[in-house]
């Protein structure tokens, strides 16, 4: 019987792991700062600042990725940043898609970051201050543990929307193997070009998958969401 | 005096009805190298008969996907020959409606003005880092761009830099916003009263390449619809053709 997920798909699969799993570390490391800070901020740039983090949510993905590829090319700002740093052009490159899935998937990692920061409110900080603690130890002996549920919802959603991601892709992505051809849109081409076998296949798996890996993350939750004295 | 002012009334508002009964709207795919010259075809069909074309552009082998799905089209100008040829056999289009409308042309083109020479040497040279090819799978003119990189033998260099487009217009674009150093595109994309008017580029001597006939079909879902029917053989009359040729297509 013939294995019905060929080469091609398994590069796919491998491809939108990888990328889904380097855009949940950079995000991490780039919106918890970020959410910590529009949770505590009473500055006026909160409400501004808040919006434009949201805004990839809104924005339709197909939009997103064409201003990417603009803003990319040799002539737009990114562009020019990129080949003035010596990297060249970032368009249908990895690291171009890498970019595009951070913004794009940079809300559904703020958000729950931010109402789980919020959610803690000022008890807690303030008993360790004057427990002595400075607010680099305060942050990560207890915000950031009394908000782990909202991190590691944070990391699931980063990384399920990254896994679905499409319209970003198709944009930006020059169908290249290896390189950007993702799951997503490889399924795509076989739905166009009517190879509906392989498209089910594929599909199926990436289905199976993807549940698998939500309902351990899901059982996984209930278990490190409780705070340990 | 006040029932002939009432009658007048009725027979005026019939006889404006009565127009725009004449008056269908008609929903055809085009596929994507034929939008610009469509638009204006549509237009001159408007002037002339009242009808209204409805256009959508994408790729000829989406279309045919979504004409099998029962997507509501009435007419298809396709990218090639062979998608109206299974359209006819599958019983989908009526039969003996297909006619040749065009002949595409296939351009390699750059915006950067001085990069493509009048005799396509830059494809020997490989002095780029990306070129843009239409999808073969699903567009005649990726086939036929890769046909005319097979004839020259330069498949095995050219293939690493391929970057591909899900249409011809998606390959446009990466061209245009100079993602892509050049790529093989439809000569009436980047034709504007008969020159390349910007970048450079080499028109692909047709003998490289089998020819990209482009076929029209009337739907099922267009037979008995008079509009359809009146713009096929619109699309046949000299004013369409006229049209056609000066989009650069033959």
């Amino acid at each position: 019987m013939n294995f019905p997920l060929n080469k091609d798909a398994w590069d796919a699969i491998c491809l939108t792991l990888e990328l889904a799993a380097c855009t949940t570390v950079i995000l991490l490391v780039l919106a918890t700062p970020l959410a910590w800070w529009l949770a505590q901020t009473q500055s006026k740039w909160r409400a501004p600042i808040s919006a434009l983090a949201t805004l990839p949510l809104v924005l339709p993905p197909s939009v997103l990725g064409f201003y990417l590829l603009v803003a990319m090319g040799p002539h737009g700002p990114l562009g020019q940043l990129t080949q003035a740093l010596g990297w060249g052009v970032l368009s249908f490159t990895f690291t171009g898609l890498l970019i595009g899935s951070v913004i794009f998937s940079l809300p559904f990692a703020v958000q729950p970051m931010q109402n789980a920061f919020e959610a803690i409110g000022k008890r807690p900080m303030e008993v360790a201050f004057t427990l002595g603690a400075g607010p680099i130890d305060a942050f990560f002996s207890v915000a950031l543990p009394l908000a782990r549920p909202g991190l590691l919802t944070a990391a699931i959603l980063s990384f399920s929307h990254t896994v679905g991601e499409f319209g970003v892709v198709l944009m930006i992505g020059g169908n290249i193997p290896d390189k950007t051809r993702v799951v997503s849109t490889q399924i795509y081409g076989h739905v166009e070009a009517m190879e509906y076998a392989q498209a089910h296949w594929l599909a199926a798996g990436m289905l199976v998958f993807s549940f698998s890996v939500l309902l351990a993350l899901s059982l996984l939750r209930k278990r490190i969401g409780q705070v340990l004295p | 005096m006040h029932r002939l002012s009432k009658i007048t009334a009725w027979v005026t508002a019939l006889f404006c009805c009565s127009l725009q009964v004449g008056a269908a709207e008609l929903s055809i795919a085009v596929a994507a190298n034929f939008a610009v010259p469509m638009q204006k075809i549509a237009q001159a069909f408007e002037q002339e008969t009242g009808h209204k074309a409805i256009l959508s552009f994408g790729s000829t082998g989406s279309f045919y996907a979504q004409i099998r799905h029962g997507a509501p089209f009435q007419i298809l100008l396709a990218a090639d020959d062979e998608t109206p040829i299974k359209i006819e056999k599958e019983g989908l289009g009526v039969a003996g409606s297909r006619f040749s409308y065009a002949m595409g042309k296939l351009v390699l083109w750059s915006k950067q003005p001085g990069l493509v020479d009048d005799k396509g040497e830059i494809l020997r040279t490989g002095k780029f880092e990306r070129i843009a090819i239409a999808n073969p799978k699903l567009s005649p003119y990726g086939t036929a761009a890769m046909e005319a990189l097979t004839t020259l033998g330069l498949v095995q260099e050219i293939r690493p830099k391929i970057v591909q487009g899900e249409n011809i217009a998606q390959t446009y674009q990466f061209v245009a916003t100079e993602n892509a150093q050049l790529g093989f595109v439809a000569l009436s994309q980047v034709l504007t009263e008969g020159k390349i008017a910007q970048g450079s580029g080499w028109i692909v001597p047709a003998k490289l390449h089998p020819p990209i006939q482009q076929d029209a079909i009337l739907l099922v879902r267009g037979t008995d619809n008079p509009a359809a029917m009146s713009f096929m053989r619109f699309l046949r009359s000299d004013r369409a053709r006229l049209l056609t040729r000066s989009y650069g297509y033959e």
